[in-house]
């Protein structure tokens, strides 16, 4: 049995994106259900219908959810493991549960405050580990050291360049001005790029992600009961979450053969997803790209096949992922580099949009949304959502 | 491109843990000694270490002592403090350093006491020791 159109995305739900620190004072459950809540009202149902959860990234408490709002049966309650990688891994979480039979309305739902824990020095946030001391002994603090890294050597391999990585930036600043819902509305040059401080060489202050606050929540019912609802089904395809042994731990590991080293670690899901779906990426009208760093931007659109291997940075300098002009806008919302960072979750909403063809940046006709979640540690995930 | 030297990490942003896996590369390490894990029964080395081998899922190890030539792979310069600890140690350079006594494997590290501005991915490099206050040692290369 597949899970390729099996269910459909029937709501979506979002607190607004804070910059760090100003969603206090409310705290990270109530923001958990402002977002379930409003996913619940886009899809026309009541909270009180929704009997399953899915999360990545350790979630969240699904009792005290349920106590919270009121929701009185219980009957799938599960978790992606690893990090952001499992974003759009728990949508197709949610699409097993209901595809199989377990639940019938699951909700999935990611979110961040990041006053308590600031993602930038993630790796101080954790105990100390045998395996850790091999990447910590190094001052390997945040991923965008580690990710600088993976980002040196793709350059030297291939010949990328920085200006490769600020036109993911920019393209990304260029989508999220006028977009309300984006943090970033101050227009950026390629000056204002090379102007911006070298935080962890060759990666300065614009090819890091936002960290801000928020919540965003969607709800995953069947393609039959899909559309009796509201809104437009947004058809799940396929969902894939995992990834290869050689890219594994990726970079909390740093050992990863010369082949997976310059990549996103994505090229096996990828595989997966397109023969899910049935589907390649000449299909793709609009693709949502976890944008935690550009380089990583880059090497996506190379695993994900829309460029070959080594040519990401002439792919994204010929002008492809820009909206205006480009044969696959890439990230129309701003993405999490100007727009808002909810782990992977803002990915998602787009894709919804694009595909309802309600977006504020949309693509003609899109019929097909990729959207993943992140290189990190497997699994990483991805969904190609449609009508 | 900055001239600065590049710097060992503060010592405070780091603190030592070790499991019955990894402790002997870190008690070698107190001895000055470079070792990395090698498949007693296959001959693979691999890093980390960790319980069993991947290729022959043998737990048999040795620790040769390597000769501390290394490769850059790759580097990145850490030119910002996240962390206040950070401050006082800045650039410092983290590597990806290969091992050619040790194939298949790389460290992670530090490039130390040469011009940020001269390192580059390909360049040879030797073993120089850290050694902190809490008695732990740290492998890192230069020039």
């Amino acid at each position: 049995m597949s899970i390729a159109r099996r269910t459909a995305l029937v709501g979506v739900g979002a607190t607004p994106y804070y910059r760090r620190g100003k969603s206090l004072p409310q705290t990270m459950n109530e923001l958990v259900c402002k977002a379930i809540i409003a996913a619940a009202d886009d899809a026309g149902l009541s909270v009180k219908d929704i009997d399953g959860f899915a999360y990545y990234s350790g979630g969240f408490d699904t009792p005290y959810l349920m106590e919270t709002l009121g929701i009185p049966e219980l009957r799938f309650s599960a978790t992606v493991t690893a990090t952001g990688g499992g974003s759009a891994g728990a949508v197709g979480l949610a699409a097993m549960a209901v595809a199989s039979g377990v639940a019938k309305t699951v909700v999935v739902v990611g979110g961040n405050q990041q006053a308590a824990l600031r993602f930038g020095a993630f790796n101080q946030a954790h105990a100390p580990s045998p395996e850790g001391a091999f990447i910590g002994a190094a001052g390997l603090i945040g991923p965008g050291h580690m990710f600088a890294l993976l980002a040196r050597r793709h350059m030297h391999i291939y010949g990328t360049k920085r200006e490769h990585f600020a036109e993911v930036a920019l393209s990304a600043r260029g989508n999220a001005i006028g977009n309300p819902d984006a943090i970033m509305q101050k227009p950026m040059t390629l000056d204002d790029y090379f102007a911006a401080p070298l935080i962890a060489d060759p990666l300065c202050l614009f090819d890091f992600c936002l960290e801000t606050d928020g919540a965003i929540a969607v709800i995953v019912t069947s393609v039959e009961r899909a559309r009796d609802l509201q809104r437009l089904p947004v058809v799940v395809h396929a969902a894939v979450q995992g990834g290869e042994r050689g890219w594994g731990r990726s970079m909390y590991w740093m050992n990863m053969p010369d082949e997976h080293f310059l990549t996103s670690g994505h090229g096996f899901v990828a595989r997966e997803l397109y023969a899910m779906a049935g589907l390649t990426p000449a299909d793709i009208d609009t693709a949502q790209i976890y944008d935690h760093f550009t380089p990583m931007v880059i090497a996506q659109l190379e695993d994900y096949g829309f460029c070959k291997r080594g040519e990401g940075g002439d792919y994204v300098a010929s002008g492809a992922i820009r909206y205006e002009g480009g044969v696959l806008p890439v990230n129309t919302d701003g993405g999490q580099l100007s727009c808002g960072y909810i782990w992977g979750m803002t990915h998602i909403r787009e894709a919804v949009a694009q595909v309802r063809g309600t977006a504020r940046l949309q693509v003609p006709d899109a019929q097909f949304a990729l959207a993943t979640g992140g290189p990190s540690n497997l699994p990483v995930s991805a969904v190609i959502l449609g009508r | 491109m900055t001239d600065d030297i590049a710097k060992v990490p503060a010592d405070e942003i780091f603190e030592l843990v070790t499991d019955r896996w990894t402790e002997p590369f870190w008690n070698a390490a107190r001895r000055h000694v470079l070792t990395a894990p090698k498949c007693a029964s296959c001959g693979a080395f691999r890093m980390p270490p960790t319980p069993f081998c991947p290729h022959c899922l043998s737990q048999e190890l040795e620790w040769p002592e390597l000769s501390g030539q290394g490769t850059v792979y790759s580097f990145t310069v850490v030119n910002r403090a996240i962390i206040p600890a950070m401050e006082a140690t800045l650039p410092y350079v983290p590597a990806i350093v290969e091992l050619p006594d040790a194939p298949g494997v790389r460290l992670v590290s530090n490039i130390v006491d040469v011009p940020v501005s001269a390192i580059a991915i390909g360049q040879t490099v030797r073993l120089r020791w850290h050694d902190r206050a809490d008695g732990v040692s740290v492998p890192c290369f230069t020039f």
